[in-house]
């Protein structure tokens, strides 16, 4: 399977999709003719022309608002944020317009749009432009929420968000753009990976890490260092937020009977809070000690080295955490 | 997108009926020879129809029928018929939350618009949207929307799609005065002109945003704030349908040819409160100046005035059509007492286009 990077498996999902079907095409800030803040859709200007991948100006909540009039009226739009801390901007189009069209018009209008571009910490970005989106747009009920870790997931799930009748935010990994992987030749076919199915990183038989996005790989290089303490770490990542994959998220914990949520986010209602909730109201009895969370600290993000390192999740605190569910000193 | 002669004609347009000001042009003032005696008396039917079918949802809110918010537009018949009315069934019709008028107008049939306003289930909306919800997208009515606003960015996007599969649609967007001091609607003229899209912002500038005097929130006159990014703005008088259909005709086959996006204020007035739950006058408005607007300015009067005096309509036809329209209103109000109310089973419908693979919503069905 040939190795590419997570950029190059956004761009040919955006490439193949657009290939495929003339509704679909891109806006955003710097896409078309500066080939994408994070070069993400690099070569699509030539291939497609400046009516498909369109530079629009800065205006998020316009230029995402306009992207729900084209959805409403049967095109399939895909907003690119150039990272989603500039989509708060844009969240009355995405939670007042976008998410409740279907149910307040009685459905005779669905929304099939894409709102993507990176979330999460970046490095020394400071607290505007280094903070993790996810809560803010998996709350309201009516849009999906899709946040890839590796590159063959990035590539296979944008490809079914784009199909996709209702609205979905795509959080890519603000620091994975060039992450390398495995991800299916496109000339063995159409890869595409459904919504709402996580996937098992890593099997293992005393611990899970549950998480999600960027996060992902974090697990992973904690499972290979507690490895070598003989801790066999299982590492679900859930890949949609929603819908959530709830059925495996109760087979890790029957499985392993401990769980850690791993997350960038911050903790005050964040996603581990919805994770933990489900853990605890379905699989109880199959708990063998409380699940922990390690997360953001619950501050905004500090510009200086020392203090931003502090901040966000790290392998110590995931291994911390874990060796507290596994009553390991 | 070319950088087009459409643009160009329309700047010279512009400045050929514009003054120094930048009023764009006046209406057209053109009269009642423009239009037959049988298309003359559509006007009044359907100017009589909606303010009979308001008045309907007045009362049935009055006694607890109609829940939540309810704003009627009645005063403002005009600006939805003369705006609607010259359109094709293919065009696109976007507003705020003032929207039983323009649905009607648009070809929503008056008993499922008030089953909606009811919240039952023969509503247009399935009962779920409302009042400020009406939808109707065979008619291409593309709803009531309730942020202020916040329509005028959606509006653009269909301008988008217009324009994208090379049709020559237009799409109409109503909004009110206060909605211009939004960044939503500033961002979306912007790019309607740089794209140069097939949409005519209607401003409804009935001088009140909810109790706020329009010119306490801005400093120039409504007409103004349109200008600034190249899309040609104009003035009728929202209160004369003859005016108002003349000039939106023009000006929606000049779109259709290629004008591009347009901004039109429309001067109109507000009989009732903002919604239903705010007095009609009081701290914000005088009782006075309502009742002589009321007298002076209503479009339905004014239209009687000229069709009578020009001779084009009797005393005997108008109460003929008054008659016919109120039929059609308490026909809808028992469309809508006879309709059900949605199931319980509806709460959980039309959240998402697809349920997931085990037949449920949300993470997974468990808050079922």
């Amino acid at each position: 399977m040939p190795e590419i990077t997570y950029r190059e498996a956004l761009n040919q999902a955006l490439a193949e999709e657009m290939e495929r079907d003339d509704s679909v095409f891109l806006l955003g800030e710097e896409v078309a003719e500066y080939d994408g803040a994070y070069k993400v859709s690099k070569g699509l200007l030539d291939q497609f022309g400046p009516q498909r991948v369109v530079d629009t100006p800065i205006s998020e909540l316009g230029f995402a608002g306009l992207g729900v009039g084209a959805a409403m009226t049967g095109l399939r739009p895909i907003v690119e944020f150039m990272t989603f801390n500039f989509s708060i901007l844009a969240l009355d189009q995405v939670i007042n317009s976008a998410a409740k069209m279907y149910y307040m018009s009685g459905g005779q209008i669905s929304l099939p749009m894409v709102f993507r571009g990176p979330t999460g910490a970046a490095l020394q970005l400071s607290a505007q432009h280094s903070q993790a989106c996810e809560t803010w747009y998996v709350h309201a009920p009516g849009i999906k929420l899709v946040t890839p870790g590796t590159p063959a997931d990035a590539k296979g799930l944008l490809k079914a968000s784009i199909r996709d009748d209702d609205p979905v935010a795509f959080m890519e990994g603000e620091l994975l753009y060039n992450l390398k992987g495995e991800v299916p030749d496109p000339e063995d076919g159409d890869f595409v990976i459904p919504l709402g199915k996580a996937e098992v990183k890593r099997e293992g038989a005393d611990v899970s890490i549950i998480t999600h996005g960027k996060m992902v790989n974090l697990a992973m290089q904690v499972a290979g260092k507690l490895e070598k303490e003989d801790v066999d770490v299982e590492v679900l990542d859930l890949r949609t937020l929603r819908p959530l994959d709830v059925e495996a998220i109760l087979a890790t914990v029957r499985k392993t009977n401990r769980a850690v949520y791993l997350e960038e986010g911050w903790p005050y209602v964040g996603i581990g809070s919805q994770i933990v909730t489900t853990i605890q109201e379905e699989a109880f009895d199959y708990l063998d000690a409380p699940v922990l969370r390690v997360t953001q600290a619950d501050v905004p993000m500090p510009y200086a080295k020392n203090l931003e390192k502090l901040a966000k999740p790290d392998a110590d605190r995931v291994v911390a955490a874990c060796n507290r569910v596994l009553y390991r000193d | 997108m070319p950088e087009t002669e459409t643009k160009k004609k329309a700047k010279d347009e512009e400045k050929a009926n514009g003054d120094a000001n930048g009023q764009g042009k006046e209406g057209s003032g053109e009269g009642l020879e423009r239009f037959d005696r049988e298309q003359l008396h559509h006007f009044m039917r359907e100017m009589l129809l909606y303010r009979r079918f308001e008045e309907k949802a007045e009362e049935a809110y009055a006694i607890g029928k109609i829940g939540g918010f309810c704003h009627l537009h009645i005063g403002q018949e005009a600006v939805a018929l003369g705006f609607i009315g010259p359109l094709r069934d293919e065009d696109y019709v976007i507003t705020a939350y003032r929207d039983h008028t323009q649905a009607l107008a648009k070809g929503l049939e008056p008993g499922p618009v008030m089953a909606e306003l009811f919240g039952r289930d023969g509503g247009v909306s399935r009962g779920k949207g409302g009042s400020m919800h009406i939808f109707g997208v065979e008619q291409r009515f593309m709803g009531g929307h309730g942020i202020v606003g916040a329509q005028v960015p959606l509006a653009a996007g269909m301008g988008w799609s217009i324009k994208y599969r090379e049709e020559d649609h237009v799409c109409v967007c109503f909004l009110g005065d206060a909605a211009v001091n939004q960044g939503a609607f500033h961002e979306a003229m912007n790019m309607s002109a740089v794209w140069e899209l097939p949409v005519i912002y209607v401003v409804e500038n009935n001088e009140y945003g909810m109790g706020t005097a329009i010119e306490r929130v801005s400093a120039v006159p409504i007409v103004e704030r349109g200008e600034g990014y190249g899309v040609p703005t104009h003035t009728v008088n929202g209160q004369d349908i003859i005016e108002t259909w003349s000039f939106v005709e023009d000006l929606v086959q000049e779109v259709r040819d290629g004008a591009g996006p347009q901004y039109v204020e429309a001067r109109t007035y507000r009989f009732k409160g903002h919604s239903m739950s705010d007095p009609v006058s009081g701290t914000y408005r005088s009782k006075d100046e309502v009742e002589e607007k009321k007298e002076k300015e209503d479009p339905i009067t004014v239209l009687r005035e000229r069709l009578f005096e020009a001779e084009l309509m009797s005393q005997d036809e108008l109460e003929a059509l008054d008659e016919e329209v109120r039929k059609v209103a308490d026909e809808a109000v028992e469309f809508a007492e006879d309709s059900p109310f949605p199931s319980d089973e509806e709460l959980y419908t039309h959240v998402y286009a697809e349920l997931n693979e085990h037949g449920r919503l949300f993470l997974d069905g468990r808050d079922r």
